[in-house]
């Protein structure tokens, strides 16, 4: 059958290879505005152990409605990060505002997909924000299990401007991942 | 609430997460539930790189040095199109790829093999109105890994894809024709439908073989569309 889509293989221990290229922190395309946040997090596998060797893309698709592109061609909106030695990550956006389509009210949030060696397939998630009201609203958190929707929004941070979102690959914090 | 869906894919032609043959998997792999992902504006939607992303040279990874890297030079060329056989056209194509001699130029690659200083192994393409990409590289080497006892990667490349939608995105690994290694290696058998697994294999290809140059292998890669239907309750 031509039309199936090509398998996914494991992007392997190495892809920093050929994906660092196109790393990038900030998802605002160097328009920051005063509703800026750093996120930061680590990923964890089953034995709770740091993930040094995964890579998160965020997807903030209403940036998009401004510019599509930087001069550079990199996409406003997109962010690709590695996580360090210590399984830590930190990326940029300016934060998502609450959205209507499809008839239904969407909750400020950001789509995420993660690669790393051991994973034959990305995986697929949301971070969703603290002490939204809309969360009570978004339909995707609503499919979640009340008592797993608290891994998907993140946790506000010390410091004014951040928040905090682990993500665990396993366990009974085992952050929620979708099929698509 | 009635939210659109993607198009499912066939059973059996995507890896499951968990595929104990593969260790790495084992600690890696979720063991709750998937919840099943509507389609809203987010999976919709995608990142779209620029053509200025892209740089001539940039899918020639055999001339970035003064002398050209050791090895088979080839040319590795494909379409790029969706479930519904139209070609993905500017579409970000990313690869990258061990040297002739199975080692990455990554400081995590330990395998005793020498590294080529004319090779770096990592290219990038944009498809055309066809959904077309070239590549002008050497063919990579196979690699022991410590997966199992005498375990060896078939030879292969890496290609990073996005398509017309988040949900489009594929990474995965182009093999080529005839390896004795494919047989096995669980990172390639991880896919239980026989024809899935085999269209993970380049073909021989005489067309964009090159006289006096270049064996050509052709690699066309189906990317996930932007097909909606609507939510089953």
């Amino acid at each position: 059958m031509a039309g199936t889509p090509l398998a996914s293989q494991t992007v392997g221990p190495f892809f920093s290879i050929g994906l660092h290229p196109f790393l990038r922190r900030d998802l605002f395309g160097g328009n920051a505005s005063s509703e800026h946040v750093t996120v930061r997090g680590r990923v964890l596998d089953g034995d709770r152990q740091p993930v040094p060797d995964a890579v998160l893309e965020i997807w903030q698709p209403g940036e998009v409605n401004a510019r599509a592109t930087g001069p550079d061609g990199y996409p406003v909106g997109f962010g690709r990060v590695a996580t360090n030695d210590h399984g830590e990550f930190e990326f940029s956006l300016n934060k998502p505002v609450q959205s209507e389509s499809d008839g239904v009210t969407h909750a400020p949030h950001v789509a995420v997909l993660i690669f790393m060696r051991g994973l034959l397939r990305h995986l697929v998630t949301r971070m969703y924000f603290p002490d939204e009201a809309a969360n009570a609203l978004d339909p995707v958190l609503q499919l979640v299990p009340e008592d797993r929707r608290i891994t998907l929004i993140a946790k506000s941070a010390e410091e004014p401007g951040a928040v905090v979102w682990d993500i665990h690959l396993q366990s009974d914090h085992e952050t929620v991942f979708f099929d698509f | 609430m009635n939210l659109p869906t993607f198009r499912k894919v066939p059973s059996g032609t995507q890896p499951e997460y968990l595929h104990p043959p593969y260790k790495s998997s084992l600690k890696r792999a979720p063991t709750r539930p998937l919840i099943a992902l509507p389609a809203t504006f987010s999976e919709r939607t995608g990142p779209v790189f620029g053509h200025a992303a892209v740089q001539a040279g940039d899918s020639d990874l055999t001339a970035l040095h003064e002398a050209p890297p050791a090895g088979e030079r080839i040319v590795v060329t494909g379409r790029v199109l969706d479930e519904d056989t139209r070609p993905v056209r500017g579409a970000l194509v990313e690869l990258w790829q061990a040297n002739a001699a199975g080692r990455y130029k990554h400081k995590n690659d330990q395998h005793n093999a020498p590294l080529d200083p004319h090779f770096d192994g990592y290219g990038r393409a944009i498809t055309d109105q066809q959904g077309r990409y070239k590549f002008l590289t050497i063919k990579p080497g196979a690699y022991p890994w410590t997966n199992h006892h005498n375990a060896w990667r078939p030879a292969h490349i890496h290609f990073s894809l996005f398509g017309a939608g988040l949900l489009s995105r594929l990474v995965t690994q182009m093999y080529f024709p005839g390896d004795p290694l494919l047989d096995h290696d669980p990172i390639y058998n991880c896919v239980g439908d026989e024809n899935a697994k085999r269209r993970l294999i380049s073909s021989f290809d005489w067309e964009s073989t090159t006289p006096e140059f270049a064996l050509g292998y052709r690699f066309d890669i189906v990317l996930r569309g932007r097909e909606v239907t609507p939510m089953e309750k």
